[in-house]
């Protein structure tokens, strides 16, 4: 059963970045961001409260919660996803299968994020000591801990196997702060320099802080419908012509193949359902929670060859005005992480021309991807 | 709760034998008797086969580091006085993967694919930790 442009996304919201990153609110709550953007994105469609029939929502304590604040009490579909990055593909997934299979007409995915302000690690937690919820606990014993963590041993491995250089990961921190700088909802809007990346302290090294992801308190919102309902909407529909996923379940986020074999199985499957190769594609939004995973995404989806993304991003082919502009938002590391959410809502801004200073001219396709344990990809057009 | 000791786990039933065979300075970990599969951390049914018949058995102690990094995060208060140190990715010479600490050796002699082999120190309260060293070191022979 082909999905192809059978569904669409026909609103965005998202809070403001910026303002939140500056000054910390501990009475803000992730259900008050998450019911910020689900308005904001209800405004943006056109769509009434009452038209929703869906509700997903990612990172909440309580999808519950959210349903009561809102006032949506009798969704026919409901899910909750926990507050990963790699959540955000998975959810738009599932709303794009309720709308094609009847079970709902308009999905609201919510997304909200207060753990900035709420104290939040991404790191340090000693978690469960008898490993009996989460194995985190041997290695913590070890003083390992962090995705990032994770991530930077998948980078040194990469860096041994293709003879990667110390400098190999400036391009894209690089592109991505021009971009923040042309993005008025960025947190960060100032360029940073080649000499300003290098001379960035170390977290988990080979990994500096201007390879990490901005931590962020945030909500994010996506109204998904059919096809059909999009046409008469407040904005163009920007259509879901294929997605598809497939996890790299281990027990580490560390995926020695660089999550390749599942990138190459979702390559393979949404490429062809959409009909569109990679040379087909005007504009990635990859997620980024460090830099390197930008790499494994463009090799694993067939944009280069294996070890051949550090030089594929140099010289400015993925900078805005670039052959294949990546993350024209600033991505995670100059807009804000909101865990894949908002360069979710950047697909659509640039499809549907909306993007500003940072638009790339006639956009008219553009491919999302996320490298993590569940590899996820969706082609839009518009 | 904020704690200035370093993370050390729970033993349970599932996990006791690990950590008493690393307090006797051996690297055991657990074998499916039927497939001859083996894992870590700790679980009751083979991931390879689903079987509930497993063991626990020693490893060669021998491995590979196929990747290493340096954490200059601090993280953990039990850990700040070591900053940055080094943490491996290892694969046993039987297969499966293990993170641990790096140990007797210089940062600039880290490189990936370097062969280690297990030697064991104690954290805290009795936890005895199965780490890695060089190979060919003199740490590792004695």
């Amino acid at each position: 059963m082909s999905i192809r442009d059978k569904t669409a996304i026909v609103g965005v919201g998202t809070t403001e970045f910026g303002p939140r990153y500056r000054h910390l609110d501990p009475e803000v709550t992730a259900f008050d961001l998450a019911a910020e953007a689900f308005t904001s994105a209800l405004t943006d469609s056109g769509l009434q409260k009452s038209d929703v029939d869906g509700l997903i929502t990612a990172r909440l304590p309580s999808y519950g919660r959210l349903a009561d604040m809102l006032g949506v009490r009798h969704p026919r579909l409901v899910n909750a996803f926990e507050g990963t990055g790699r959540m955000s593909g998975v959810a738009l997934q599932t709303a794009v299968m309720a709308v094609v299979t009847g079970q709902a007409e308009v999905v609201a995915c919510v997304y909200g994020n207060n753990g900035r302000s709420a104290g939040a690690k991404y790191g340090g937690g000693a978690g469960d000591a008898r490993g009996d919820v989460s194995t985190a606990i041997y290695d913590s014993m070890h003083g390992m801990t962090s995705p990032g963590a994770y991530v930077a041993m998948m980078y040194q491995r990469y860096r041994h196997e293709f003879g990667v250089p110390e400098d190999a990961l400036a391009p894209i921190a690089i592109s991505n702060r021009r971009n923040g700088a042309l993005n008025p909802n960025a947190v960060m809007r100032e360029p940073i320099t080649y000499e300003q990346y290098l001379a960035a302290r170390y977290v988990a090294e080979p990994l500096r802080m201007l390879d990490y992801c901005l931590i962020n308190d945030g909500g994010v919102a996506l109204i998904v419908t059919s096809a059909e309902r999009a046409r008469d909407l407040a904005k163009p529909p920007v259509y879901v012509t294929a997605t598809a996923a497939a996890g790299d379940l281990t027990n580490y986020y560390t995926s020695t193949d660089f999550f390749g074999a599942a990138c190459r199985d979702v390559a393979e499957r949404v490429h062809r359902d959409a009909g569109l190769q990679p040379a087909d594609i005007d504009c990635l939004q990859i997620y980024d929670n460090f830099t390197p995973t930008v790499l494994f995404s463009l090799e694993g989806f067939g944009y280069c060859g294996p070890g051949e993304a550090w030089e594929f991003v140099k010289d400015g082919r993925i900078e805005v005005d670039g052959a294949l502009p990546v993350n024209t938002s600033g991505g995670h590391t100059a807009e804000s992480y909101m865990q894949g959410w908002a360069l979710h809502v950047e697909a659509v801004r640039q499809l549907r021309g909306e993007a500003g200073e940072r638009q790339v001219p006639n956009c008219a396709t553009v491919q999302y991807v996320c490298a993590s344990p569940i590899v996820t990809s969706h082609i839009f057009r518009r | 709760m904020t704690t200035d000791l370093k993370p050390v786990p729970e033993l349970t039933e599932l996990n006791r034998p690990y950590f008493r065979a690393a307090a006797e300075g051996r690297l055991c970990i657990q074998r499916c008797r039927p497939c001859g599969h083996r894992w870590f951390p700790p679980s009751s049914r083979c991931p390879a086969c689903l079987s509930t018949d497993v063991e626990w058995a020693d490893v060669s102690g021998r491995g590979t580091l196929w990747s290493w990094i340096l954490m200059h995060q601090r993280y953990f208060a039990g850990f700040a006085d070591e900053i940055p140190y080094p943490i491996g990715f290892v694969q046993l010479e039987e297969g499966p993967f293990l993170v641990a600490g790096l140990v007797g050796v210089d940062v600039e002699d880290l490189v990936c694919d370097l062969p280690v082999r297990v030697v064991f120190e104690e954290s805290r309260d009795g936890i005895v930790l199965a780490k890695f060293t060089p190979a060919g070191s003199v740490a590792a022979t004695s």
